[in-house]
């Protein structure tokens, strides 16, 4: 027994190993170098020594949409639904921010809690647009979402260039940058807001608690699982997927806010950075458990933050970044699913010797 | 309003509607292929990212042999492997299919870009235009569809090939029969399980050579992720074609005039340059919506032959896992 639950670990473990260590060599290089021009980009070498705090800030900053979005894709993963519309929830998240930090004017604290507000309600009701489509229109939320995400992406680049184009020349750049009261406080010398990453620990044991204490979490599992029979028991089931769906859109939302308020310090045309398509792959290799998402998604910020060094320090792409979390994510399912299967297997195979 | 007019006045000559057709073999390709994949029950969500790898496969085989003809096998090859993939994870892991396909999506994606980084801007391969003798001087339809290249016609037969096989043969039942009730099929006595990677596979090396198709036909040569999106709206335009081959060439076709459109009306409306080439990409998502609307559904009810042409069911046992008992 203890030999099968062991395997479960170490059969994924060494299959993961593995084929990081393969693709690093087929790359042309020694499998620990571009490990090391990552911790060393995205968090220092040693870690966290001093003279890092910007790279560190850069780092956090990104492990906060990641994780938001993450936390959020959990509650539609539970509800049996995915959600590939969070890179648009992210960007109007993005934009209603932009929106508010550009045209209100309040006192800072009054004016980034707006901010954060209008994000949350803009990934809100982007999200709840997908629900729509999928339970009054009968649309696949995979393809209602993708929509959405072009229509999302399309309306960012006409914003940019059109009616908020930067002062003097319009350029796909971005627009002008915010205004100071807007941004997201942050510490010196960094990009780190502990505002931001208060809100994405809250958020994650905010669903951590309504899965494992609440009613809601129990029926929104149940609608994930078999969504006739909970109908038939009573549970609104059109309801419960609205409610993930606009529960997963505030979060990217929020996710969205902090890419532009908080990091890019204004609106850019890629401003969900694909953080909404990462988020999905950390979830999967999470297994939908919300701590698990913590260490993952800050492994993937930590990627994305050092991933540009590659290519000045060792002249390899910097998509060696997206291949290795690919790679991971993939050879994690494999694994798993094979650890699995052979477990299965000795089922099967124990059940008919003893009988 | 004159310039939306002309523009689409525009759209009826022939040059025009020619450029359409040539442009559409990769999307033909890709979009048989996932329709006889989702038909066999497997969903392939790789296409964006499968596509886009075989693409690259195939120019950087063209490119050092210098043998345009051997990209073709080459991407079909990388298709293949990624859809066999799916098949064993889905069939003998039961991993689902979506996650491990949306996974694919997303590795092929980024090593397209990190091995074809060496490969962007070289000098481009083509296929050579060949014009078939006597068709191509038929008025209109001449150079609108005889007119292009070896390619373009394979694409028009491997439409034609996907709706003779599945409606029209005895083997292209047995493919709906393991989509629709694979336990009946079971019944039936066909192994259900290997007709699922036989048509994966196959499916899988229809969207390789879609791929080839683009870097080697649609848009020669190769630049970073050029194929970005055409997979999703691969997957959307099989809903939109309801499985059926034929409806799916017409969205292709859709999709490919949505595109010129889009382009011819840029001079029009230049502060709208950057947005209006991407605009076709929500466009069709939107036209999909259109034609899933369920209330839209229960009133064709009432218009059978409207109802025929428009409906939109997916095969029963789509992306389920069928296990003997």
């Amino acid at each position: 027994m203890t030999w099968t639950r062991l395997s479960n670990v170490l059969l994924p473990a060494t299959v993961v190993f593995v084929s990081v260590v393969t693709l690093l060599l087929l790359a042309g290089t020694n499998p620990w170098d571009p490990l090391r021009v990552i911790v060393e980009g995205s968090i220092g070498w040693p870690p966290f020594e001093e003279g890092s705090a910007r790279k560190v800030g850069d780092t956090f900053m990104l492990w906060v949409p990641i994780a938001l979005a993450s936390a959020g894709l959990i509650v539609t993963f539970n509800a049996g639904m995915w959600n590939i519309g969070i890179e648009g929830q992210i960007i109007m998240g993005a934009i209603a921010a932009a929106w508010v930090a550009r045209e209100v004017s309040a006192p800072r604290p009054l004016l980034v809690f707006l901010t954060i507000l209008a994000g949350a309600v803009g990934g809100m009701l982007w999200g709840l647009l997908v629900g729509l489509l999928r339970t009054a229109g009968g649309v696949n939320e995979i393809f209602g979402g993708l929509g959405l995400d072009f229509v999302a992406l399309s309306l960012t680049t006409y914003l940019i260039i059109g009616p908020w184009a930067r002062s003097g020349v319009a350029s796909t750049s971005g627009t002008d940058p915010f205004p100071d009261e807007a941004l997201l406080p942050s510490l010196a010398n960094s990009k780190l807001s502990l505002l931001a990453v208060g809100i994405t620990v809250l958020a994650l044991v905010g669903v951590w608690i309504l899965f494992r204490g609440t009613l809601y979490g129990l029926r929104l599992k149940a609608v994930g699982r078999n969504r006739p029979s909970s109908f038939l028991l009573g549970i609104p089931t059109n309801r419960y997927l609205l409610g993930a769906f606009m529960i997963c859109g505030a979060l990217a939302g929020i996710a969205g806010t902090s890419q532009a308020t908080g990091f890019h310090f204004k609106l850019i045309p890629a401003i969900s950075g694909g953080f909404g398509f990462l988020a999905i792959l950390v979830v999967l290799l999470a297994r939908f458990r919300p701590i698990w998402v913590v260490p993952i998604s800050f492994f993937f910020a930590m990627v994305a933050v050092g991933s540009p060094g590659l290519s000045l320090r060792l002249d390899l792409h910097g998509s060696l970044g997206g291949v290795l979390q690919g790679v991971l994510v993939l050879s994690a399912m494999l694994g798993l699913g094979w650890a699995a299967y052979l477990a299965r297997r000795r089922l099967i195979a124990g059940g008919t010797s003893s009988t | 309003m004159s310039g939306l007019f002309n523009a689409f006045v525009d759209m009826f000559d022939t040059a025009t509607i020619a450029s359409i057709v040539a442009g559409a073999s990769a999307l033909l390709f890709a979009t048989m292929g996932e329709t006889i994949s989702e038909k066999a029950g497997v969903i392939n969500l790789s296409v964006d990212g499968s596509m886009m790898l075989a693409a690259l496969a195939g120019f950087v085989v063209a490119f050092e042999t210098d043998t345009v003809w051997l990209g073709f096998p080459a991407a079909a090859a990388v298709g293949v492997a990624v859809a066999l993939l799916i098949a064993f994870a889905n069939i003998k892991l039961s991993l689902n299919q979506v996650a491990v396909g949306f996974v694919l999506f997303a590795l092929c994606t980024e090593l397209s870009r990190f091995l074809g980084n060496g490969y962007v801007g070289r000098p481009p391969v083509g296929v050579p235009a060949w014009g078939i003798p006597g068709l191509k001087s038929i008025p209109f339809l001449g150079p609108v569809m005889f007119d292009h290249n070896v390619v373009v016609y394979l694409a028009y037969l491997t439409v034609i090939a996907t709706y003779l096989f599945m409606y029209r043969t005895r083997r292209g039942l047995e493919l709906q029969g393991i989509g629709e009730r694979p336990e009946a099929a079971h019944s039936r006595g066909i192994a259900v399980n290997k007709m699922r990677y036989l048509y994966t596979a196959l499916g899988g090396a229809l969207i390789g050579i879609g791929g080839a198709a683009f870097s080697l036909d649609v848009k020669l040569g190769w630049a970073d992720r050029p194929t970005r999106n055409l997979g999703w709206i691969v997957l959307a335009i099989v809903i939109f074609g309801g499985w059926h081959p034929l409806r799916a060439a017409f969205g292709v076709l859709l999709f490919g005039a949505l595109q010129a459109y889009a382009i011819k009306l840029v001079p029009e409306f230049p502060s709208l340059s950057q947005v209006l080439p991407s605009i076709p990409f929500p466009a069709m998502i939107l036209v999909l919506v259109i034609v899933n609307w369920k209330a839209l559904l229960k009133w064709l009810d009432r218009y059978p032959f409207l109802r025929a042409i428009l409906r939109s069911d997916p095969p029963t046992a789509i992306g389920t896992r069928f296990e003997i008992n």
